[in-house]
């Protein structure tokens, strides 16, 4: 038995499709990309300071906690890149440098690493640091107040805002084609409506994401939208300025579909999603804050183990 | 391997690839020394009824001790060389028997003498271990009522063209064959299961009356006897049943065509019919006697190995791998795959991204991303409880898409393995073969082979 040569065993399937987490969280990166860009043109360096910040504390905050954890290092995955880039996204671009520290910090150890890390996160991490900077700092993210030293060429009050304070005649003026082409107030990465839609509709179609979230989220939006709408034209906004501004779609295509928070059955990812759109209006329209999107994802995450319930039922499953 | 397409909105589909004519099977030569595996520990030496030095003939009927109930054919002439311990999968305790082959082949008449009577007795007394490994021991249990036999002429596995090819070029022993199994079991039907690409060349099978052809689709895992049963019978096995207590058993075509041998010759057939899939999947046949090492084979094929390269016996999604080019063929080695270093799949510790790919793609409905948290926790009860362990018809496909590379299918296996053990279905080993490593997923699972591997890091 000397000479043997010296094989490697493992256990069948010996055939893997070859896709890896890092590549999910790369792709997911080059999807938000076009958003991205679009929000440093329009908003200058202090949007590079702020995505820059972001993302570079984001993997500094993970590799600190595996070091002091001594876990095997983690940040070459890419998660906490990409955590760091969605959450530089959502930030208005004259975010004082605390505020992106303390976020990143909320987000990648609160929002993911004390759960075990990848994977073990029940609410979305980016959407948790925000509801908690919004409770916490408010006035810091206000998005009007932050872009104060800044002069548009576009309707110059954030969209929703101006809906929720001023009422729907305030925005008449505001076409839908200027939202969508992000000639528009709001955060550094969600602005350019078209940029989100085609990194979306890229991830659903190599598979990185489901359409039936996003799909079923932007459905909920636009019904709920429309039925308020229906109930009290003049108290109420449409559905195009709910759809395109704020952070509706960044919401819907890029932070409800986070893997580890989000259900995988048929059924249960449109009641999700559709719940998700639908408490988003419900907040816009009548809570007490401007923006829903955040406190909704992380409702649906809390409901989301009891909604993954629902599913088929199995081969031969006796009962 | 095949890569995730481009577009992964998609589920990825595999079809089994079907042969487009009969192969000429390459005939590989006597070996000069034939090792056949028990499934029986190698216990007390003094009661061993074999023994170096005895003299065996082909045919004949091998037994380890007096009240072992189990045997092996003999697949040669010659006379035994060594007994030895050996550990197959999970730990169980085997016994290889190596015999040197003698030049003159000498046929044992125990089978002859009694082959006249055509009956199940006969039959799981000598035919056990044919070539296809017939379910006879299941169909003499006096429990079970077979009213259906089922015989595949598609392999389950992909790139495994063995029973393709025998359902083409052996179409009169089939139907004899099947003639002579309705015969002894009394059997109500007999459905032949084929591709419809076969359908056409393999015509002739079935021209006995009572003998239906159905179709089987030609994506993977249609040919898993659980789908077989779905989609052809349209009974749907409980899960933790078997076939064979649903009154249906299933026989590899390679199987019916050996039992019609055997009884028109009064000889056991020692000669197993093997797809050898090479490094660059392209497939080869081969006809070799049971027990002949692999070396032989791969010598014969030009496949050449080296260092870190994996042997695998069966197809690429349910095969196992194996340590040894010694290692020999057996009467269920349907196929030999080799995998170049550079093309073998590692897995992960990572955890469950809950991503969704397993869910979506398992063809049981299984919720895979939890059952995966219960199976790595080490919670096997609840997860048959509650997240359907036993409805997993071990195809393979959830490992095959999953990004985090857990060895779910590994972890599954491992849990139906010891929840058995828990009940007393298996008989504990002296030591434990599951090491409660806190590493993760690779000494857990690779515990199979890992005493007798030298080296299985990666």
């Amino acid at each position: 038995m000397l000479n043997q040569k010296r094989f490697i065993v493992s256990h069948a399937p010996f055939w893997h499709d070859g896709s890896n987490i890092t590549e999910r969280s790369y792709h997911m990166i080059l999807a938000a990309l076009p958003a991205t860009i679009f929000g440093v043109v329009k908003y200058g360096m202090p949007a590079v300071g702020v995505l820059s910040l972001s993302i570079s504390f984001a993997i500094l905050w993970e590799l600190a906690f595996n070091k002091v954890s001594k876990e095997p290092l983690t940040i070459g995955d890419g998660n906490a890149a990409l955590i760091g880039l969605l959450f530089g996204m959502v930030l208005p671009a004259g975010s004082p440098w605390w505020l992106v520290l303390v976020g990143t910090f909320i987000a990648v150890i609160i929002g993911k690493q004390i759960y075990g890390g990848i994977g073990g996160n029940p609410f979305n991490p980016i959407a948790m640091a925000m509801a908690i900077l919004m409770l916490s700092w408010g006035l810091y993210i206000d998005i009007d107040a932050s872009l104060i030293h800044y002069n548009f060429d576009h309707f110059a009050l954030y969209p929703i805002g101006a809906l929720k304070h001023f009422g729907p005649s305030s925005v008449e003026g505001v076409a839908v084609a200027d939202l969508i082409m992000g000639n528009q107030a709001g955060a550094i990465g969600t602005t350019f409506g078209l940029g989100l839609i085609l990194g979306g509709v890229y991830l659903i179609l190599r598979g990185f994401i489901r359409w039936e979230i996003c799909l079923s989220f932007l459905a909920g939006v636009l019904l709920t939208a429309l039925m308020f709408k229906a109930n009290d034209a003049a108290r109420f906004g449409g559905p195009a300025i709910h759809l395109f501004s704020g952070y509706t779609l960044i919401g819907a295509f890029f932070l409800a579909t986070e893997d580890s928070s989000s259900p995988v059955n048929f059924v249960p990812m449109i009641i999700y999603g559709l719940v998700g759109g639908m408490l988003t209006v419900l907040i816009r329209n009548i809570g007490a804050w401007i923006d829903g999107v955040f406190l909704s994802i992380l409702i649906i995450n809390t409901i989301n183990p009891l909604l993954d319930k629902i599913r088929p039922k199995a081969l031969g499953k006796v009962v | 391997m095949i890569k995730r397409s481009f577009f992964g909105l998609a589920k990825p589909r595999f079809v089994y690839e079907s042969l487009d004519s009969p192969m000429t099977p390459e005939r590989i030569p006597m070996p000069r020394k034939a090792t056949l595996h028990f499934d029986q520990p190698l216990e007390r030496r003094d009661a061993l009824l074999l023994n170096p030095g005895d003299k065996v003939k082909t045919g004949q009927k091998l037994v380890l001790t007096e009240e072992s109930e189990d045997y092996v054919i003999s697949p040669v002439t010659g006379s035994v060389s060594s007994v030895s311990a050996f550990i197959g999968d999970f730990g169980a305790s085997c016994t290889a028997v190596s015999i040197d082959v003698a030049a003159e082949e000498e046929i044992d008449s125990g089978f002859a003498d009694v082959s006249g009577d055509v009956s199940l007795e006969i039959a799981a007394r000598y035919l056990q271990h044919l070539p296809g490994n017939p379910p006879f021991k299941a169909l003499t249990d006096p429990r079970t009522q077979i009213e259906t036999i089922v015989v595949t002429g598609l392999d389950p596995d992909l790139l495994v063209a063995t029973h393709q090819q025998i359902v083409q070029s052996k179409v009169n022993a089939i139907n004899r064959g099947i003639s002579l199994l309705k015969k002894m079991t009394h059997a109500k039907h007999v459905i032949i299961a084929l591709p419809q690409k076969l359908v056409k060349r393999a015509g002739g099978v079935g021209g006995a009356s009572g003998v239906e052809i159905r179709i089987i689709s030609e994506d993977y895992p249609s040919a898993l006897p659980p789908f077989v049963m779905k989609e052809v019978l349209g009974k749907v096995v409980p899960a933790g049943k078997s076939s064979t207590d649903m009154g249906v058993a299933f026989f590899t075509a390679e199987a019916v065509a050996g039992v019609a041998e055997a009884f028109q010759t009064g000889q056991i057939p020692t000669t197993k019919t093997v797809t050898v899939i090479k490094k660059d999947l392209s497939r080869m046949l081969v006809e070799a006697r049971i027990g002949t090492p692999l070396r032989d084979i791969f010598a014969i094929c030009g496949v050449t190995l080296n260092d870190r390269d994996r042997i695998i016996l069966g197809g690429p999604m349910t095969g196992s791998s194996i340590y040894s080019e010694d290692y020999p063929v057996g009467p269920e080695t349907d196929a030999v795959m080799v995998q170049d270093s550079a093309a073998v799949s590692l897995v992960s510790d990572y955890p469950c991204i809950n991503c969704g790919e397993c869910v979506r793609i398992c063809p049981a409905d299984i919720p895979v991303n939890m059952l995966v948290r219960f199976c790595e926790a080490r919670q096997y009860e609840t997860a048959a409880d509650e997240y359907d362990l036993y409805s997993c018809i071990e195809c393979g496909l959830c490992t095959f898409v999953c990004p985090s590379r857990i060895p779910i299918f590994q972890y599954i296996r491992l849990a139906k393995y010891e929840l058995a053990r828990a009940e007393g279905k298996i008989e504990a080993e002296e030591e434990a073969p599951v090491e409660t490593t806190e590493e993760g997923a690779e000494e857990t699972v690779e515990e199979s082979q890992e005493e007798t591997a030298e080296e299985t890091d990666a």
